[in-house]
């Protein structure tokens, strides 16, 4: 098992774990307990500065989705990205008690995604930086 | 009544492409027309604000109006451009500070999706190289999980748009002036699952102006003055589901459009269902479906009865983006919030054309909806 140190990352405030069981890291309030993505230094909900960053579950609920067809625009996104652009899926994955994280889907036919879908945490080569990883989320096969 | 404001002066620049002339030259065109449309000089505006989001300062445009030492607030604030600087001219006049104020709105973008950078949005710029900085996925996404709960079919997001096409290709004022069927609408390209090609508005040109008064001069400028019974603004709330958002709470709140609407309702003490005519932010047809529920102008689900059966034609029981809205006119930021009220002004005075609602219209609405959860209403009476 690798550490995530090993490889790069689009932003090692965002994910940790390891490249085998990456974890999205978020924060938690101390005091009203509410969950956001990425962290954050301060609470949105009760606006306490008692925050302190949090591991987010790893599966979830496709909450909702929609596919990318067209090449984003360089910048924000990277030249080589948009060179070398295929459709994919984008959607909200609800961690169940924590937060709604958006994401790109490892799935990109429409007619394979579905609301309330299980889902579980993966990382993908940052399109045109292949060196470095983002995350996302890919459907849970079929046990 | 002494505290009451008017719209006297309506301007509009034309929308859609036009090479060679800048956003402010659209804008200070536009101002000129809402000036001789309420028969005064420039030097009779004792206040003035405005803004665009990519076309530049707006109280520069004094260079070419004149130089009268006006007092002029820039405004920047997304598609809540037009309705922040109204906010704003409406508390002047209303508090007693100005009597005479011109607001003005335009923009000039280029070609295709807007690309925002994250990090002028709190965001990293790894948001955006993830490929996730883009409002047609944000809208997408929401009018996606709305259909799910709330039974709306895909004809009722192409007839949305092939309405606003058919209202459209009436307004000489209009860029996409050719109508299309529900079913050419539905077969173009997709741009953002369920929404293709020409459910989406696209980037633009153009600019309006309004000049208002308050008090004795609304009589003295205007044969038939547009009253601003209110305008509202507000910002999101924990919990709401707005765009670039990395997460969101799973705790859920109303949006900023419904707050802004409801305050809006509530100051001008009319209620939604005294609204004759409605401008509703339609950056894509879903957002149409959505946000008429979200003002109070129907019931969450009921809009698909409602569209299928025709009530927000021009000749129906509430007609909607009677301009043909964001999807006919295009997306020029910081214009779009005032024309939704110059053509609300316009329907109220009888003066639209062919494209004027046949019933008597006394009671208009407007909604602007942007990044990052903005919106402002106004409520207009005559």
């Amino acid at each position: 098992m690798t550490d995530t140190h090993s490889i790069q990352l689009i932003d090692s405030e965002l994910i940790g774990g390891t490249e085998d069981e990456p974890r999205l890291i978020g924060s938690q309030c101390e005091r009203c307990g509410t969950v956001t993505f990425p962290r954050q230094r301060s609470c949105p909900r009760c606006t306490s500065e008692d925050v302190h960053p949090h591991e987010l579950a790893t599966r979830g609920a496709l909450w909702t989705w929609t596919i990318q067809c067209f090449a984003p625009k360089a910048p924000p996104y990277l030249e080589g990205g948009a060179r070398e652009f295929e459709p994919y899926g984008v959607g909200y994955i609800e961690l169940p008690g924590e937060v709604r994280v958006e994401a790109r889907l490892t799935e990109s036919d429409p007619g394979r995604l579905r609301i309330g879908m299980p889902m579980e945490l993966t990382l993908i080569p940052v399109p045109g930086a292949s060196d470095k990883r983002t995350f996302a989320f890919r459907p849970v096969e079929d046990q | 009544m002494s505290d009451d404001v008017a719209i006297v002066g309506l301007g509009i620049h034309p929308f859609g492409r036009h090479d060679g002339v800048s956003g402010l030259e659209m804008g200070a065109i536009a101002a000129r027309r809402a000036l001789a449309n309420a028969g005064i000089a420039w030097n009779d505006v004792d206040f003035a604000a405005g803004g665009s989001d990519a076309a530049g300062n707006a109280d520069t445009s004094v260079s070419m109006l004149g130089l009268t030492g006006v007092p002029f607030i820039n405004v920047k604030n997304g598609c809540a451009t037009g309705g922040s600087a109204l906010t704003t001219a409406h508390a002047m006049l209303a508090s007693g500070a100005a009597e005479v104020a011109l607001v003005v709105g335009f923009d000039k973008h280029p070609r295709g999706a807007f690309n925002p950078l994250p990090e002028e949005w709190g965001i990293g710029s790894w948001y955006g190289e993830t490929g996730l900085m883009l409002t047609t996925q944000f809208f997408a996404m929401k009018i996606q999980r709305y259909m799910a709960e709330h039974g709306i079919s895909e004809s009722t997001l192409a007839k949305v748009a092939a309405k606003a096409f058919a209202n459209g290709a009436r307004n000489p004022d209009a860029w996409r002036r050719t109508p299309l069927s529900e079913q050419e609408i539905l077969s173009s390209r997709m741009v953002n699952n369920p929404l293709t090609q020409y459910m989406f508005c696209s980037p633009g040109e153009g600019a309006v102006a309004l000049v208002l008064a308050r008090g004795p001069r609304i009589k003295e400028l205007a044969r038939e003055p547009v009253y601003l019974r209110s305008v509202a603004f507000r910002t999101r709330r924990f919990g709401s589901f707005e765009v670039f958002a990395p997460s969101i709470p799973i705790e859920s709140a109303p949006s900023a459009t419904t707050e802004a609407a409801a305050a809006a309702f509530e100051e001008a003490g009319i209620g939604p269902g005294d609204v004759d005519v409605a401008q509703i932010q339609d950056t894509e047809s879903g957002a149409e479906v959505m946000h008429l529920a979200e003002t109070g102008l129907c019931e969450h689900g009921e809009q698909e009865s409602l569209i299928q059966s025709g009530a927000t034609e021009l000749d129906g029981r509430l007609p909607v983006n009677t301009d043909g809205g964001c999807l006919a006119c295009g997306e020029p930021i910081g214009a779009s919030g005032l024309r939704q009220v110059h053509e609300i002004a316009l329907q109220l005075r009888g003066e639209a054309g062919d494209r004027q609602v046949p019933k008597e219209c006394r009671v208009g609405f407007t909604q602007v909806y942007g990044a990052p959860g903005v919106s402002a209403c106004t409520v207009l009476t005559v």
